[in-house]
């Protein structure tokens, strides 16, 4: 039986606005297990970025727990949360993914090299995982060399390179075209699934949903629903289409 | 260490895959450079072609007339004078300067000079470097400083001819050169030494200084026999000597005409385009950064810490800083090579190397803002929040 490698506790996350205060995520609770990609829906508002960003390690919550790998996050100062986002947590974000500066290939090392990793046989790894996604002929490319996809592709094998135990993905497929979008999803969850990871997709695109094993909708901050029969995320998934 | 390696990594990828770039800021540098260079050897050659000769006197201390403010031109010393200094206790030898302006007209091109009257082997005469010193009496015959020699070809054994308005007629004088001193330059010219009774007999005079063949000298120059005796010496020559007031060879140097009000000209320019250097510095990297925010934001949440960030952007300003002072350090060193002597420019002094050091210290310090911004980046810029 899987791990659980990233456990929510009654999170709750306030602002205050204007003398309010505003829940942006409100008591949510749930786990996600190594090799099981999750989809976190809602839409503009729902809390689902501010979610992320608290599993980041980005944002620290008003009340709850979250757990990464057994670690808890509220008992963290801020140089050991850089240290989990290193070691523990891979990202891809929406935009302004990659360094502009570093090939591809340099790209993906960087998490070795931010690691104390980066050996022989990490540089093997990065070419063959960068080569599993298609880029084997882009090592060298710089990021404005490379079309959206394959910049998507090459920030989902610089997520997955370190071996972390967390992989965050927030809207990746927002500026790629559907064709392009399917694919990356589709590596992206068999990538994951493959490493055995936990993976965590925050989209707005139900579409995407296909290849995920839960989806968690948010809305206004509360987890209200959990789809997790491959039925019921079919229907979520292919009814948007109509 | 690791995080060292990793920010210099970072930094010099970052200036390769941008070399047009951060050439361009680097070339600007190199022009600010090159502005704060020529200022301070401006500095430096105005200041050695006023002083020099006064700097390099064999003496610790100055006398001048009493109630001359320590100026040169002013002062002029009665005849026993030098006597009456040579006789005080702790003075080991005593030289006195007569000075005067004039004109080579044997030159393709006439060359104005300074032409000072000294006694040979006394302080205010400087060591020869080639050939010898003139006789003494009304001997017509000088010796030259190397820069009359560097700009005219004249040579040991060639005769010049001084051209000297005496009364309301020009008088025209021969002088053979006997031999040659280094650095010597006294009030913006290049300097001769005669001996004082020739200089008497040649220098630009009024119609009623004509009838009288004593040479009064303008200052004396005063060899102590214990060099660190100075305060004291001063004292004690202006107690025992009468009509006279003594300067150190500093207060000399500030009292010549135009001295300090040059020299701080030149500084508060040199002041003025290290401060632009600061605010042209400071404005790439701010704008660099701020166009960067996103992708330090990406950096800081995959994990990348402030000090790798902060250190990365403190590297590239040195790398941009030492590549433009580099580039404009030789352009300098160029530019000296096709300067003429006449151009009081000196590019090997020390206020060069000062400049330099100010230079590489100003592009951290022009970035040290955006370096602070580039730490304060949120992580969370890397999202959509934030």
């Amino acid at each position: 039986m899987s791990s659980v490698a990233l456990e929510v506790r009654d999170l709750v996350k306030s602002f205050s606005l204007d003398g309010a205060t505003i829940n942006a995520v409100d008591g949510v609770s749930f786990q996600v297990k190594s090799g099981e990609f999750v989809a976190l829906v809602g839409p503009s508002g729902s809390g689902k970025t501010t979610m992320l960003s608290i599993l980041a390690a980005l944002l620290t919550p008003t009340t709850g727990q979250v757990l990464i790998d057994g670690q808890d996050l509220s008992q963290m100062n801020e140089k050991r949360r850089v240290k989990l986002r290193r070691e523990k947590i891979g990202f891809t974000f929406q935009s302004n993914n990659l360094i502009p500066y570093l090939t591809a290939r340099e790209n993906v090392e960087f998490m070795l090299r931010l690691n104390g990793k980066l050996d022989r046989a990490g540089r093997v790894r990065s070419d063959e995982l960068l080569a599993r996604l298609g880029l084997a002929d882009r090592l060298h490319n710089l990021p404005a060399q490379m079309s959206g996809g394959q910049q998507q592709r090459v920030a989902i094998a610089r997520a997955l390179i370190h071996n972390p135990a967390v992989v965050l993905a927030d809207e990746p497929t927002a500026s790629l075209d559907t064709e392009r979008a399917y694919q990356v999803v589709e590596t992206f969850a068999h990538l994951i699934h493959e490493n055995g990871r936990a993976g965590i997709m925050v989209t707005h695109d139900l579409r995407m949903c296909q290849y995920v094993d839960r989806v968690l909708q948010m809305r206004d901050g509360k987890l209200v629903r959990v789809y997790e029969t491959k039925d019921e995320i079919m229907e979520l998934a292919l009814g948007t289409k109509h | 260490m690791k995080n060292l390696f990793l920010a210099i990594y970072l930094a010099f990828k970052e200036v390769w895959r941008n070399k047009g770039r951060f050439f361009l800021v680097a070339l600007v540098i190199a022009l600010i450079t090159v502005l704060v260079l020529f200022i301070a050897a401006l500095g430096e050659g105005l200041s050695n072609a006023n002083r020099q000769y006064v700097a390099n006197l064999d003496a610790q201390l100055v006398v001048f007339l009493e109630k001359s403010d320590y100026s040169i031109t002013a002062s002029r010393l009665e005849v026993n004078t030098v006597k009456a200094v040579r006789r005080v206790e702790g003075v080991l030898d005593a030289g006195p300067i007569y000075t005067s302006n004039s004109e080579i007209v044997s030159l393709p091109e006439p060359l104005k000079i300074s032409m000072l009257g000294v006694e040979a082997g006394r302080p205010g005469m400087p060591v020869i470097l080639e050939g010898r010193y003139f006789r003494g009496g009304e001997a017509r015959e000088a010796v030259m400083d190397m820069s009359v020699a560097e700009r005219t070809n004249l040579k040991i054994g060639d005769e010049i001819e001084i051209r000297s308005t005496q009364g309301t007629e020009d008088q025209f004088f021969k002088l053979k050169i006997v031999g040659l001193v280094s650095e010597q330059a006294y009030f913006f010219q290049p300097t001769i030494f005669l001996p004082a009774a020739t200089w008497e007999m040649i220098r630009p005079q009024s119609a009623s200084d004509l009838n009288s063949d004593t040479p009064f000298p303008n200052i004396v120059a005063v060899k102590l026999t214990d060099p660190a005796q100075v305060e004291a010496m001063k004292l004690r020559l202006q107690n025992e000597v009468s009509n006279i007031e003594v300067a150190d060879i500093e207060t000399t140097i500030n009292n010549i005409p135009g001295y300090t009000a040059q020299q701080g000209t030149v500084q508060t320019q040199g002041v003025f385009t290290l401060l632009i250097g600061i605010l042209v510095i400071g404005g790439f990297f701010q704008i660099q950064i701020l166009q960067k925010v996103p992708q330090i934001g990406v950096l800081k949440a995959i994990g990348s810490s402030n000090f790798v960030v902060g250190v990365s952007s403190v590297f590239q300003i040195i790398i941009v800083t030492s590549m433009g002072v580099g580039i404009g350090a030789a352009l300098n060193y160029l530019f000296s090579l096709g300067l003429p002597p006449t151009i009081p420019l000196e590019f090997n002094g020390q206020r060069s190397l000062i400049a330099i050091l100010l230079l590489l210290f100003i592009g951290p310090l022009g970035g040290m803002v955006s370096i602070i911004y580039a730490v304060r980046i949120e992580p969370l810029k890397a999202l959509r929040l934030g």
